[in-house]
């Protein structure tokens, strides 16, 4: 009997639809796989069986009804434990959310629950998704399916490897600076971050509003184009989401043809510089040799220059932590979350019970950043610090702007080196920053990016991959470029990527 | 463009913690005091990137008032949204004294 997890979304839509496969069993199938290794991987702060199992039978039941249904109803997925569910908890990674549970849904999760997908639980993630390793959940850290002593990226580390590890073939992750793409190179998945506005922020938990966009974390570029489409579009309930017709996404996918596709390679992520050591060199020879098969393919490929990428980690380290700073100050311990009163203070405040209690709710990297924010907001550097660091982002906009007159779109690796051991960064939050340099010109700009696997680094048989960035509302090109590089790669191996990871221990 | 305090020092991050309310203690203020230099001169570069003349970037789309008809849509009821609350009272978020007493 064919194992039900390692099936694609799209293939799995398509035999519940064939109606040779119930929703209930292949809920049930994803439960037990969570069950005999989430002890383990730990991708998951929550996991609701029967809530999946109760949508899934409702979806088995209006299916032989005969019912239109969704495409993919029935296909159970994961969500990111920043999106609000209603009825399920919600902390973001965070002890000041410790037990929170949301009194409504994100758009998204209304989106998910209106086509019937049973929602299996929420994923693990660095607290208020700051962070490149999932290290910074207050509940510990997820660990990299492809070995269990490294880290899976973040700060959606746990959606990425829920799917790899066969947990859910679709995740929810949302990316501020790379929480998508990141892990999913590092877990060997494929994570889309779309374009600003084009998924709805609403009820997503705000880490920099400028930045923050939902997307899909799967195991194929066909099953991300099906997610997005789901999940994008325009909605009322978000002043910045585009009210305009959704990119192709899915018929993208599907055309999956490279032949007169102008790609530029990012000159400044092409191996150095960059205050980065170096790129991993295993990173950068799958690197060029995916290159190379889009070239075999029909492809233009040039070298294109940004030249405001020298300053675009340093800006994103002060727009992300002001807005971070702002945004969190709704954690005040008076109308939700948890709530620490001083010690010793007899009838304190309710300035000091804030204070105590965000003290004892967030942990360190959080007050690390809300610090940095409040100093660069503060009267006196603002304009040196905030305001300069929102001068780079025109700069890197025009860059782009002049990048995508010359090419379609634009490639380079996502991370500069494959997974890297448990705790290794933890003391050097600059050396974990560092880790962010590709990922994060994209949400400066708001222009969308995806993740393709592209081959194991030969010096530690970890994943690698490889970015496509693409112009503002124009999605649909990562979707053809990817699909088709998806397809040259898994002819070369002879399947996906992710057959050679290594079989994980089973509890029984 | 005016000119940021070289450095960074214990009673800065003391007082932006006050300001940003949070509690920290000693051990984690010396902690923060001695890494946030290294972050703050990374990120100080990007004072050399740009001008006057070029324009500051809030947001990467165009930002406008967005408008809708002024009718009651369904919402929270009291018990929802008071339903996380570490307290309340008489349908009411129950807080702290706010003022001092004397």
């Amino acid at each position: 009997m064919t194992d039900l997890t390692r099936l694609s979304a799209a293939e799995l839509a398509a035999r519940l639809t064939r109606k040779e496969v119930s929703s209930v069993e292949a809920t049930q199938a994803q439960l037990d796989r969570i069950a005999a290794v989430d002890g383990d991987i730990h991708a998951f702060l929550h996991v609701d069986a029967e809530g999946a199992l109760a949508t899934a039978a409702d979806i088995d039941a209006r299916r032989a009804a005969g019912e239109g249904l969704h495409g993919l109803a029935g296909v159970p997925i994961a969500v990111k434990d920043i999106v609000a569910t209603k009825g399920m908890p919600t902390t973001c990674g965070s002890r000041i959310l410790d037990g929170w549970i949301p009194p409504y849904d994100a758009t998204i999760t209304q989106r998910i629950k209106a086509a019937g997908l049973p929602i299996l639980g929420k994923t693990n993630m660095d607290e208020f998704a700051m962070g490149s390793s999932t290290e910074h959940s207050a509940y510990g850290p997820t660990r990299n399916p492809w070995d269990r002593t490294r880290i899976p990226g973040g700060s959606g580390g746990g959606s990425a490897a829920a799917v790899a590890a066969y947990e859910a073939a679709l995740a929810i992750g949302t990316d501020t600076g790379g929480s998508i793409r990141q892990p999913g190179a590092l877990t060997g998945t494929v994570g889309v971050k779309p374009t600003y506005g084009g998924v709805s922020r609403y009820g997503l938990v705000a880490l920099a509003s400028s930045l923050d966009q939902a997307g899909p974390v799967t195991r194929t570029v066909l099953d991300a184009a099906l997610l997005h489409e789901l999940m994008g579009g325009h909605d009322p309930m978000d002043s910045t989401s585009i009210d305009a017709p959704a990119p192709l996404v899915v018929s993208a996918a599907r055309r999956a043809d490279v032949k007169g596709l102008r790609i530029g390679i990012v000159s400044e992520l092409n191996g150095g510089g960059m205050g980065v050591e170096g790129f991993q060199p295993g990173v950068m020879s799958r690197f060029h040799e995916a290159v190379e098969l889009l070239t075999s393919a029909g492809a233009e490929v040039v070298e294109v220059s940004l030249p405001s990428l020298e300053y675009a980690l340093a800006a994103y380290y002060l727009v992300m932590p002001s807005e971070a700073s702002s945004n969190l100050a709704r954690f005040d311990a008076m109308r939700y979350g948890v709530r620490v009163p001083p010690a010793g203070a007899d009838d304190p405040s309710a300035e000091q019970v804030m204070a105590s209690s965000r003290d004892a709710g967030f942990g360190d990297e959080v007050k690390r950043r809300i610090i940095v924010g409040t100093y660069a907001l503060s009267s006196g550097y603002y304009e040196a610090y905030y305001g300069s660091a929102q001068k780079v982002r025109t700069l890197l906009a025009r860059d782009f702007a002049s990048a995508f007159e010359q090419v379609d779109v634009l490639v380079s690796p996502t991370s500069p080196t494959t997974a890297w051991t448990l705790g290794d960064k933890l003391d050097d939050p600059l050396s974990m920053y560092l880790q962010d340099v590709a990922t994060i010109p994209a949400n400066l700009a708001g222009i969308p990016g995806l993740s393709l696997p592209v081959g194991l680094a030969e010096e530690d048989g970890l994943p690698v991959g490889l970015q496509f960035l693409a112009p503002q509302k124009a999605d649909d090109r990562l979707y053809n470029a990817a699909a088709a590089l998806e397809k040259l790669l898994e002819d070369k191996w002879g399947g996906p990527m992710l057959a050679q990871a290594p079989d994980l221990e089973v509890a029984r | 463009m005016s000119e940021p305090v070289k450095g960074i020092s214990r009673a800065d991050v003391s007082h932006l913690a006050g300001l940003a309310r949070i509690d920290l203690s000693e051990a984690e203020l010396d902690h923060l005091a001695a890494e946030l230099p290294a972050i703050l001169e990374h990120v100080a570069v990007v004072q050399q990137a740009a001008g006057d003349d070029v324009e500051a970037m809030s947001h990467p789309l165009p930002v406008n008032n967005v408008f809708r008809e002024d009718v009651v849509v369904p919402c929270l009821t009291p018990e929802e949204a008071l339903a996380g609350a570490p307290a309340s009272d008489q349908q009411r978020f129950l807080v702290p004294k706010i003022l001092g007493e004397d």
